[in-house]
């Protein structure tokens, strides 16, 4: 198809004057090619030595001597241990359970590690164990193996031995106690008991000591306000399974709201059992997770959301609050204000607006519903920063009444956002230190930069939630020489032993009834779960200053923190650069969101180009006080409120990474006074951005057979058929199901084992985690931005995010099929390509569908993919010869090429290229090289070790042993794995629900990958 | 690093059908190695009160070679000659319970215990006093000279290889001088025919020039076509031959840092695999041992005995060999104490399979119960460890192809027995049939 548009690479192509436009017009290169230089000189190219014939010779012979010297195999060394641990053997994974929280994500974790080094992160699945990992704690495994790790302490600069850092922290805090200077600890939260009382200790000791804690993306409003009201600096642990409505204002709870990790609790009321599942309203800015999971999404500014928090007061508890919620928005809030009265105790509603008032309000409309879901029992201990005291340190910094100043865990230089304030003042601070795993932006400028070992080589302990107790027990010995900080406080204190001693010490007060060891290998302990003492507050006149605040002038720039990146500690990680955010799908960037009718008014514009990547357009962001935030990269995106525009933190950062992964802006300079929401204004800037996003955003046209999706008043009502029909096909001119006809005679499944992978689109939150387990377990290679732009990335498993513009698939169908003529059908299409302004999301995870029909596998000429009885399409790599027909023949375009040579590549300069990045490699799984097409084998190596492990032992293997990684990492339940010919697993139950259907059923596939229509209860 | 046939040679196998014939008739000298005999005569030495050294020895070796030697220290201190430093009383109360001397303050028995490293003695109350008299008796013999016989045993395997090198010879050289003969004697019968001819008169008809062979040959063309055709198919044969063993490392045995003897271990001392290589039935790999493995036994064995040596290997070499393992480990032997000094022994590795080629040991050693030497060959006999297996994957695939799966008391494969044998019609299931051709069962 051709077209008269004007397509262009650079701006500079669009100004007529420039003179490099005229050259490239006329050249393919600006610059000459200096063939002259080379060639021009006759004189010299006669009389050299070297004949033609010469140079011929020369490439001949080495050519030869290169073919024969690559026959000679190598030499390989085996070393074994001098003296072998008992419990190490080698080929043998042995598996460690901790705990671990890192100031922002916390989890209960199981190490595996093989031959003494951690290669996966896996959930702890024992009882007590509630937190599972995200796809950011999957990744922090490659974390410890990062090459820009900061090795040994530093003093001023330069390398420094662990005595002079004591000595010199040691004469800094005497020095401030004899000059009457402040001493302060600044530290992440800690949530570890041991650690408190170590600083409390400290504290004890040295009278002119201070703590202060500072989260870098604070909810310090929400502790406020519990605080307030029950006299605790704690978090409300909810529980969304006990949920049968949520309301959610503002609050991305599938995502980090207040540190994150509702998504198992939630997805547990959203498959509908009984023809019952939750109903989830969400009233944001920004489209989250948490939005896109909503039944009902009503997209808002901040400023309407307060008003709309306030409304659903009065309708809960029958106050009176004036309101200004704007017209168009009050029959929705309305609706599900009164849903939510009606819920009573089912019903439970959160927030995430940064204001206090706001805050109160939740919690006083929590108690007035007695909401179940709601519980003061076990509050979360993961936030505890407070803004004030942070703001006061900074300015007693810059009074110069900080003497010595010992941080860890924090890198204040990047994400406070008034980042001048605290450089000017750390000048002034006499002894700076800072414990950090990286020379980062705060090391840097600190007088010590103290190397702390990664929290797989630490001891800790940890509570996360009250009454609960976890222990972080190191996976492998320290890489570097490094120290916990908390040893340094030990012998600040003046006390002997270890760390591990001490926590060990204070443990038998805690873990009652239970020892030492029984903790340290369930890696948690629940005690005596205590609740706080009911209190109140004055919510009617909190109701009251809320609806009286003030809209922010001009654009409302809420700012958030992504799936991938969260508070931006492991920017060096390139698992997590290369995670394509799950609403946008783009990598290795952030970005400003506007809604399309923003895009519009400021002439902003994504646009797909001709080589399939997406260019974007740049924008200017300046605040209210006149900062500017130049040349951010725009994505238009659909659901994002008019007025609003969004923006992630946790990129931009320039210290301590690879060239590779500086990439994004630094948002956290406009997260003025911690709040989330701040006043702007938005101009379009010149250039286009070329971005890495891995799926166009365009609409499913209709084509529901990839997403099936359903109310839940229909499935309730009607027949399966209606909901999840079968695709039907002419054979013999009658009408037949799909897949009732076949080409191909099939062989016979029934004898062993036949795996099936079943992912329910309910339960998905897309999260993410599965992606980046699915890396870890696979040595999925890293390959880049621009190869990402290029469409080669390599996930093995992607989560495919469709937006839907009407709200059902039945409506599209039925505009399709009441298409008469050209004319309509253009003006129809053009009117379904529009995403909506708030469209619909699902998420669909997809990897290879091991179909028992594997059109992959007839196109193969060297029979490198072939079909295995278990269900399993198995790819040989060392029989592939790259020629790339199955990738075009397969209809999920799930297979992935090896472009180039990922490994040991100074080209890919990522985890893959260092001895240490290599460390993290699965040695059960193969890496593969250059020419090689690779794709999801359904971790065919894990379930080959379970069948040997039923094997040595003599028994059949047990329903729910079978596991891939990503079944393994998904906590929701969305994804299930297991063998169909055992009729009773839960995944033969599972594979015969009326709910189940298969990718593009009416293709014949046959595939062993079932999904599971979404229902919606709208 | 290698030295690698082409495993279709001709060449090969006519070289060794040939060898083969010619040790036929040599082997029958290889059957005179006689046992080394023990040269010293157990009743000679000196025995007081009629105590039986040879019981003794007995007792010696059941009860205190663990710790004990009769010329060196090992755990414990030697033990030649002790009736000489000791008191026979005393000695008994020490061997019956000697920790209770040690705490009764006996000042003898603080003495011996301290100059040991403190090492407790086991106490033997079994043993009665005639028992420990027979033992100092043992221990009391004067050390025998290294056996004569010992030489005489050398002696034969020695000259039985010179004496088959110098039979090949005489025989080769009586053969070639046959022919010679032959052709001599065909020449001169030749002459004397000729010289006869002429005698008689007989006109030898001159030879009418006819064409060369070769070109008679180049002008048929068929014949041209067929050798041709012939040489390609012959050449592509070998060339054939020749890429197919690249890679494929059979019978490859490098030189090891370590001169680890598997006939000494595995053959003559009938130590059980997988007591050093345990991990085999667990994991993926077999595993080399740790050298804690080896200090098992090597802690009280410091030097081979006389027999050990081969005429190739002496006994000197051996006993340096274990020096080499003390350095490795760290292990003073004169001072029967870990120096904490260690050196890793980078062993080379034999068996390379491909990174994309996934083994188990325990699949095959633990479920199938296969013999280790199915794969790795006699290694009992092995002096200097080899790949036995070519390790191709048409290797692999043949066993897996006529291996019956060993199924009996495994309750795993209860049900897909059940249900395989009766598709099949089969009541024993080959590896093939479970599954064990497919590709990704091996390659991921």
């Amino acid at each position: 198809m051709s077209s008269n548009k004007k397509y262009w690479k650079s701006v500079e192509e669009l100004d007529k004057n420039s003179s490099i436009v005229e050259a490239l017009k006329n050249n393919e290169f600006v610059e000459e090619i200096p063939t002259d230089e080379f060639l021009g000189n006759s004189d010299a190219l006669s009389s050299s030595s070297t004949s033609r014939r010469d140079f011929l010779k020369y490439v001949g012979f080495s050519t030869a001597a290169a073919t024969l010297a690559a026959c000679e195999g190598p030499v390989n060394k085996s070393i074994p241990y001098v003296l072998q641990p008992e419990q190490i053997i080698p080929g043998v994974a042995d598996y460690y359970a901790t705990s671990v929280f890192d100031g922002f994500d916390f989890a209960n974790l199981l190490i595996k590690t093989r031959e003494g080094r951690p290669i996966k992160i896996d959930n702890n699945t024992i009882a007590g164990a509630k937190f599972s990992a995200n796809a950011r704690i999957h990744a922090s495994i490659l974390s410890l193996y990062d090459s820009m790790r900061l090795k040994e302490p530093k003093v001023e600069g330069k390398n420094a031995a662990w005595s002079v850092v004591d000595s010199k922290i040691k004469s800094s805090i005497a020095d401030a106690a004899a000059k009457g200077g402040q001493v302060v600890l600044l530290t992440n939260t800690l949530a570890s008991p041991s650690t408190e009382k170590l600083i409390a200790e400290f504290i004890g000791k040295n009278p002119n000591a201070k703590h202060v804690i500072y989260d870098a993306v604070s909810s310090s409003e929400a502790l406020d306000a519990f605080e307030t009201v029950y006299g605790e600096r704690a978090l409300v642990d909810y529980d969304f399974s006990k949920a049968s409505l949520i309301v959610s204002v503002g609050a991305d709870f599938l995502g980090d709201w207040q540190g994150g990790g509702y998504d198992s609790s939630y997805t547990q009321g959203r498959v509908p059992k009984a023809g019952k599942m939750s109903r989830h309203f969400q009233l944001e800015a920004n489209m989250t997770l948490s939005g896109a999971a909503a039944d009902k999404r009503l997209p808002m500014s901040t400023a309407n959301q307060k008003q709309a928090l306030v409304h659903i007061y009065n309708v809960v508890t029958g106050s009176a609050v004036s309101v200004s919620l704007e017209d168009k928005f009050k029959a929705e809030v309305t609706k599900a204000a009164q849903q939510l009265k009606a819920a009573g105790s089912q019903g439970v509603l959160v927030s995430g607006i940064s204001d206090k008032n706001a805050q109160l309000l939740v919690l006083a409309i929590n108690q007035a519903l007695a909401s179940e879901a709601f519980s003061t029992l076990g509050v979360r201990q993961i936030r505890k920063g407070s803004n004030v005291k942070v703001a006061q340190l900074v300015a007693d910094m810059k009074a110069g009444s900080v003497h010595t100043l010992i941080m860890s865990g924090v890198n204040p230089v990047y994400t406070l956002a008034d980042s001048a304030a605290f450089v000017e003042g750390l000048k002034k601070v006499k002894t700076s230190v800072a414990f950090s795993l990286k020379e980062d932006e705060t090391a840097l400028l600190s007088t010590v930069a103290a190397a702390v070992p990664h929290y797989l080589e630490s001891w800790n302990d940890v509570s996360f939630t009250k009454g609960t107790y976890g222990i972080t027990q190191p996976a492998i010995r320290p890489l570097f020489n490094t120290k916990q900080f908390q040893d340094v406080l030990l012998s600040l204190n003046g006390l002997s032993g270890t760390f591990y001693e001490y926590i060990k010490g204070n443990a038998s007060a805690t873990i009652v009834g239970s020892s030492w060891n029984k903790v340290l290998h369930d890696g948690v302990f629940v005690g005596v779960i205590s609740s706080v003492s009911a209190g109140s507050a004055d919510y009617s006149a909190a109701a009251s200053a809320l609806a009286q605040s003030k809209p922010v002038q001009g654009l409302e720039l809420v700012l958030y923190t992504k799936t991938g990146m969260g508070d931006g500690q492991q920017a060096n990680n390139p698992w997590l650069q290369e995670f394509p955010d799950p609403i946008t799908r783009v990598s290795w960037d952030n970005y400003v969101t506007v809604s399309n009718a923003d895009a519009k008014k400021y002439e902003l514009s994504n646009e797909i180009v001709a080589n399939g990547g997406l260019n974007g357009s740049y924008a200017t962001i300046t605040t209210a006080d006149g900062l500017k935030l130049e040349n951010v990269p725009v994505i238009v995106q659909p659901g994002q409120a008019v007025g609003t525009i969004g923006l992630a933190l946790g990129y931009g950062r320039k210290a301590a990474l690879k060239e590779e992964m500086v990439v994004g802006l630094n948002a956290y300079a406009l997260y003025k006074g911690f709040n989330t929401v701040q006043s702007v204004t938005l101009a379009k800037a010149g250039g286009e951005h070329e971005f890495a996003c891995v799926q166009g955003q365009k609409t499913l046209m209709g084509r529901g057979d990839i997403i099936k999706e359903t109310s839940l008043e229909i499935f309730n009502t009607k027949d399966a058929k209606v909901w999840n029909e079968q695709p039907m096909v002419s054979l013999d001119h009658k009408e037949v199901e799909a897949t009732k006809v076949d080409l191909w005679d099939s062989f016979d499944r029934s004898t062993g084992h036949h795996f099936n992978l079943s992912i329910d689109l309910n339960a998905c939150t897309g999260c993410g985690a599965c992606v980046i387990a699915c890396h870890a377990e696979n040595n999925v290679p890293v390959v880049g931005k621009s190869e990402v732009r290029r469409s080669r990335d390599m996930h093995w498993l992607r989560i495919d995010r469709y937006y839907s513009s009407e709200s059902t698939f039945e409506g599209d169908n039925e505009r399709k099929e009441n298409i008469a003529g050209l004319s309509s059908s253009l003006s129809t299409f053009n009117e379904m390509e529009k995403a909506g302004d708030n469209p619909q999301v699902s998420f669909q995870p997809v990897m290879c569908q091991h179909c028992n029909h594997a059109p992959c596998e007839t196109v193969c000429p060297v029979a490198a993919t072939s079909h295995s009885r278990q269900g399993q399409n198995h790819m040989a790599y060392n029989r592939c010869v790259g020629t790339r027909y199955c990738a075009n023949n397969c209809p999920y375009k799930v297979r992935r090429f090896n472009w180039f040579l990922y490994n040991k590549n100074s080209e890919f300069d990522y985890h893959m290229n260092d001895d240490l990045g290599r460390m993290v490699l699965n040695p059960d799984v193969n890496v593969r090289s250059r020419g090689v097409m690779e794709k999801c084998s359904m971790c065919i190596q894990m379930t080959q070790a379970t069948i040997l492990k039923a094997k040595n032992e003599g028994r059949p293997v047990v329903d729910g042993e079978f596991q891939t990684a990503c079944s393994n990492a998904c906590s929701n339940g969305a994804m299930k794995f297991g063998d169909v010919n055992d009729t009773e697993a839960v995944i033969a139950k599972l594979a015969a629900d009326e709910r189940m259907y298969h990718l593009l059923e009416h293709v014949g596939t046959k595939p062993n990958v079932i999904y599971h229509v979404k229902v919606r209860n709208t | 690093m290698k030295k690698v046939g082409n495993h279709n040679s001709i060449s090969r196998k006519l070289f060794f059908s040939i060898a083969l014939m010619l040790s036929i008739s040599f082997t029958s000298f290889a059957q005179e190695a006689t046992p080394a005999v023990d040269a010293a005569a157990p009743d000679a030495a000196a025995t007081s009160q009629g105590a039986d050294p040879v019981k003794g020895k007995e007792l010696f070796n059941a009860n205190c070679a663990a710790c004990h030697k009769l010329d060196a220290k090992a755990t414990g201190p030697m033990l030649r000659g002790i009736a000489a430093k000791y008191d026979a009383s005393w000695l008994h109360k020490w061997v019956r319970n000697s920790s209770e001397l040690i705490k009764s303050g006996d000042a003898q028995a603080v003495k011996v215990y301290e100059e040991n490293n403190k090492a407790v003695m086991s106490a033997f109350p079994q043993l009665t006093d005639g028992d420990i008299d027979n033992i100092i008796a043992y221990t009391s013999e004067p050390k025998a000279e290294a056996p004569k016989a010992a030489t005489a045993t050398e002696a034969v395997p020695g000259t039985a290889p010179s004496d088959s090198g110098v039979s090949n010879n005489i025989i080769l050289g009586a053969l070639s001088l046959v022919m010679f003969i032959l052709v001599v004697m065909l020449f001169l019968v030749n002459k004397v025919l000729s010289k006869v001819a002429k005698a008689n008169g007989i006109e030898v008809a001159p030879k009418t020039p006819t064409t060369p062979i070769w070109k008679a040959f180049a002008r048929n063309q068929f014949l041209v076509l067929v050798s041709a055709v012939f040489l390609l198919l012959a050449s592509a044969y070998f060339v054939y031959g020749f890429l197919m063993q690249i890679g494929v490392d059979q019978d490859y045995a490098p030189i090891q840092p370590i001169h680890y003897s598997h006939r000494i271990h595995a053959g003559s001392n009938g130590i059980s695999c997988k007591y050093c290589h345990s991990s085999a039935r667990v994991s993926k790999h077999s595993g080399i041992p740790s050298l804690n493995v080896c200090m098992n036994c090597h802690k009280s064995i410091a030097e081979v005995s006389d027999t050990t040596a081969t005429p190739e290997y002496s006994k000197a070499f051996y006993d340096a060999e274990i020096q080499k393992l003390y350095k490795a480990v760290g292990w003073d032997a004169t001072n029967q104490k870990y120096t904490g000094k260690t050196e890793p022994v980078k062993w080379i590795r034999i068996h390379n399979l491909p990174s994309f080629v996934y083994f188990n040991h325990s699949q095959h050693v633990n479920v199938a119960g296969i013999e280790c030497q199915t794969c790795h060959g006699p290694v009992q006999e092995y002096e200097i460890q080899k790949q036995f297996a070519p390790l191709t994957m048409g290797w692999c695939i043949n066993c897996h192809r006529k291996t019956e799966v060993k199924m009996e008391g495994n309750e795993y494969y209860t049900k897909i027995h059940e249900q395989l044998s009766k598709k099949y019609g089969v009541d024993k299931l080959t590896a093939a049939q479970m599954g064990g051709l497919e590709c990704g069962k091996c390659h991921y």
